[in-house]
């Protein structure tokens, strides 16, 4: 079992590394909302873009997302 | 195609014998939904707003073999629970109306995502009926789907379709209607959710047995309650007791995170569904989405493309537009108008009731008319954009300055059409599914400068400042430019105490577009617009009229020349005399009225207006009268856009009173305070 310390905010992945989705931090409305575009713990990500500033693209179960920062400091992840 | 008749609107009375079913159209968004709605129900459909609600609501019919079917397009929604209003206005209707089939769209190309939908509707009453979409797109990414696997697997009807190119649409017709006669099985399994959340879910349904009321169906209840849904909360807390609801509420608590095991069981059932019916492809060529997005969202590259966009629909708003407009204008209102006035004069008919059909009607319906062309093309295009996937880009890209100001990526696109018009700006900030976002867009879109003001300020500004015209036209715009920015900071800072947007938005993967659902589009909007925003129109056209006639038949003695010595005084702290007043009131029917009613004021056409302003108006009182000119209420037909899309009249009446003393202030502020 891993700490979960050892995550790291998916904001902070470089674009082309393939994550998996570990833990989902904030209230339940961003949880459900996030969890029905298909991040849920156990997921695979790619990062698709992270300029450093802006929002961030993810690929997730076959489609992009935008997510901005501040939503993307909120879904910890690990390497694949 | 004569499978099925979309129906004109006259037609939609049912016939003898004929039977009625109430179809409800659900689906994620970017999933082809819109076309689907399109093919059934072409020119029949009607559009308003779900009751009390400013989300559009569409609806039509289609005959087909004994059945009058009536379709309700729900709001795409990515999931149902209740914290959006589309999600809460699609489950309240399935579950209070009860459609007898609702036909769930996916993405065949993005299936694990858009199924996720499918596992919720399957716990409401009404049966449903999948329509696999997109088939071509999923072909092209190498996804081979067994359609009749996964009808097995589902238990329910599944229907293949292209419905961009009209494949499958029949089918989807045929299953709807073997589900309703039973020629076709229904037994759908439910996605279960997971071990450990179980037995809470079993304790829940027992503790709530026989007290939810009709018509909500009791496991939708108790799996919502587990997934902490807020409004089912509030729903349960009326239905039971205090001592029931202690009980209920202990048991929900320490499973606040219930909701990921509930959506990891709908994954993990989707999971099991795709592992059986669907070859998946091997890492494939790259994708054509991957190829554009490479240049479309890069964070330098992204905004050229864009940049390049937006040049193109301006070019072809002016080399479209422009001809039919000025055609209309030149041709169709005049020819019109003289008509009128021969027809008027040999009748012998006054000179009130002349100048009311000439200048107050057939001048309103020319102002009405004038718009046409301009919409009909930025309403073209913007719909091409949106269907082909490059929208939600163009959004991406501009995100980071948007987001200060409280708005979202996707308010640039309608703020910077504003440039050309600000009615389709309006109108077009309805892509901004957040309501915050899309209220504030709107209230700041008349801050953007319209080709109407600049004709103003192109006219006006030699005249006062010569030379540096250029210089001061430049500046006027880049203040309304900053005062915009700083209004929005304000007001987010303000009534959204600086809590920013979540930004969480889908990049489609880009297809080509749907002309026939563009075409419809593009008519639903225009005809929108020339109903009820023209009637607006055409009324303050024919008042303003009235109050510049009445009663000594000029504009000099008339009412609104009243009202302009009544706010002369302000006028005063600006430098402005009544004359100068009275342009501005005139400006709300249309910008470029300011210019010619000074020419009528001073005596002048407007050849000779020029020298007699650079005579009668200095520099200073020329630029406060450009700061307030750039700065006053919008347009009549601005004003009946954002009545239309805010759908209150209250908040219509607070744009105009903040927009007339906001300009008024500033007017004052450079008058009294040079540089």
């Amino acid at each position: 079992m891993e700490a979960a310390n050892s995550f790291k905010p998916l904001v902070d992945v470089r674009a082309g590394e393939k994550v998996v989705v570990k833990e989902l931090r904030g209230g339940r409305g961003f949880i459900a909302r996030v969890a029905s575009l298909g991040l849920i713990p156990g997921t695979e990500v790619e990062v698709v873009r992270n300029p450093g500033h802006g929002p961030i693209i993810i690929r997730v179960k076959g489609s992009y997302l935008a997510l901005g920062r501040g939503e993307a400091a909120k879904v910890l992840v690990n390497l694949a | 195609m004569s499978c099925h008749q979309p129906l004109k609107s006259e037609e939609i009375t049912p016939q003898t014998g004929e039977k009625v079913l109430r179809v409800a159209l659900a689906g994620q968004p970017n999933v082809g939904k819109s076309t689907i709605f399109n093919m059934l129900t072409g020119l029949s459909q009607h559009v308003g707003n779900w009751p009390g609600k400013t989300v559009e609501k569409k609806s039509g019919r289609c005959r087909y073999r004994n059945y009058l079917m009536d379709i309700v397009d729900l709001p795409g929604t990515y999931s149902l629970t209740a914290n959006s209003i589309e999600e809460r206005i699609a489950r309240d209707y399935i579950v209070q109306e009860r459609p007898d089939v609702v036909v769930a769209i996916v993405n065949a190309a993005t299936l694990e995502r858009s199924l996720y939908l499918l596992a919720e509707l399957l716990l409401l009453p009404s049966p449903v009926v999948l329509g696999l979409n997109m088939m071509d797109v999923a072909e092209q990414q190498g996804y081979r789907i067994d359609a009749q696997i996964l009808q097995a697997k589902l238990g329910i009807p599944v229907v293949p379709m292209v419905a961009s190119k009209n494949q499958g649409v029949k089918e989807l017709l045929d299953a709807v209607i073997g589900l309703v006669e039973g020629l076709i099985p229904y037994n759908p399994r439910q996605p279960e959710i997971k071990e450990a959340h179980k037995p809470i879910l079993e304790k829940l349904r027992e503790l709530m047995d026989g007290l939810v009321p009709e018509p909500y169906p009791l496991d939708w209840v108790a799996i919502k309650l587990l997934e902490g849904d807020s409004e089912l909360t509030e729903l349960v807390k009326g239905w039971v007791d205090e001592d029931k609801w202690g009980e209920i509420s202990a048991l929900l608590k320490g499973h606040e995170d219930a909701i990921l095991d509930i959506a990891g069981g709908r994954y993990e059932w989707i999971r099991k569904l795709v592992r059986a019916a669907v070859e998946e492809p091997r890492m494939g060529p790259i994708s054509l989405t991957e190829r554009l997005d490479q240049v479309a969202t890069h964070p330098l590259w992204g905004l050229v493309v864009m940049a390049l966009v937006l040049g193109v629909i301006f070019w072809l708003t002016y080399t479209i537009g422009s001809p039919i407009q000025s055609w209309l204008e030149g041709s169709v209102v005049a020819s019109l108008a003289k008509w009128a006035s021969s027809w008027l004069s040999s009748w012998g008919a006054p000179a009130w009731f002349h100048g009311l059909v000439i200048d107050g009607i057939i001048g309103g319906i020319g102002t009405v008319l004038s718009f046409f062309p301009i919409l009909a093309v930025f309403f073209a295009v913007f719909g091409l954009l949106e269907d082909m996937g490059y929208l939600a880009r163009a959004a991406y890209v501009m995100d980071r300055f948007m987001h200060w100001m409280g708005l979202h990526g996707k308010s640039f696109l309608p703020l910077f059409m504003g440039f050309g018009c600000n009615v389709p700006a309006v109108m077009g900030s309805r892509i901004i599914e957040e309501e915050r976002a899309r209220l504030l867009t709107i209230f700041l879109t008349p801050f953007v400068p319209c080709s109407a003001r600049m004709a103003v300020l192109v006219f006006l500004a030699p005249v006062f400042f010569g030379e540096r015209a250029f210089l001061v036209s430049w500046g006027l715009i880049l203040i309304n430019l900053a005062i915009l920015a700083a209004v929005g900071k304000v007001v987010n800072l303000l009534f959204f105490k600086g809590e920013r947007l979540p930004f969480i938005m889908e990049l489609p993967l880009y297809h080509l577009p749907n002309l026939r659902t563009i075409g419809l589009e593009v008519w639903h909007r225009v005809a929108a617009f020339l109903k009820k925003a023209g009637t607006v129109i055409l009324a303050v056209s024919v008042v303003v009229w009235a109050l510049s006639y009445w009663p000594t038949g000029s504009i000099e003695g008339s009412f609104l020349a009243r009202v302009g010595v009544i706010l002369e005084p302000l006028g005063r702290l600006a430098g402005l005399d009544s004359r100068m007043v009275l342009a501005l009131l005139t400006s709300f029917v249309a910008k470029e009225n300011a210019v010619a009613t000074l020419g009528v004021l001073y005596g002048a056409g407007e050849e000779a207006l020029a020298s007699a302003l650079q005579d009668a108006v200095s520099p200073r009182t020329g630029f406060a009268f450009l700061v307030m000119e750039m700065l006053f209420i919008p347009c009549v037909a601005t004003v009946s856009a954002i009545r239309q899309e805010v759908g209150s009249w209250r908040w219509t009446f607070l744009v105009i009173g903040f927009y007339l003393i906001l300009s008024f202030v500033a007017g004052i502020l450079v008058y009294r305070f040079p540089l």
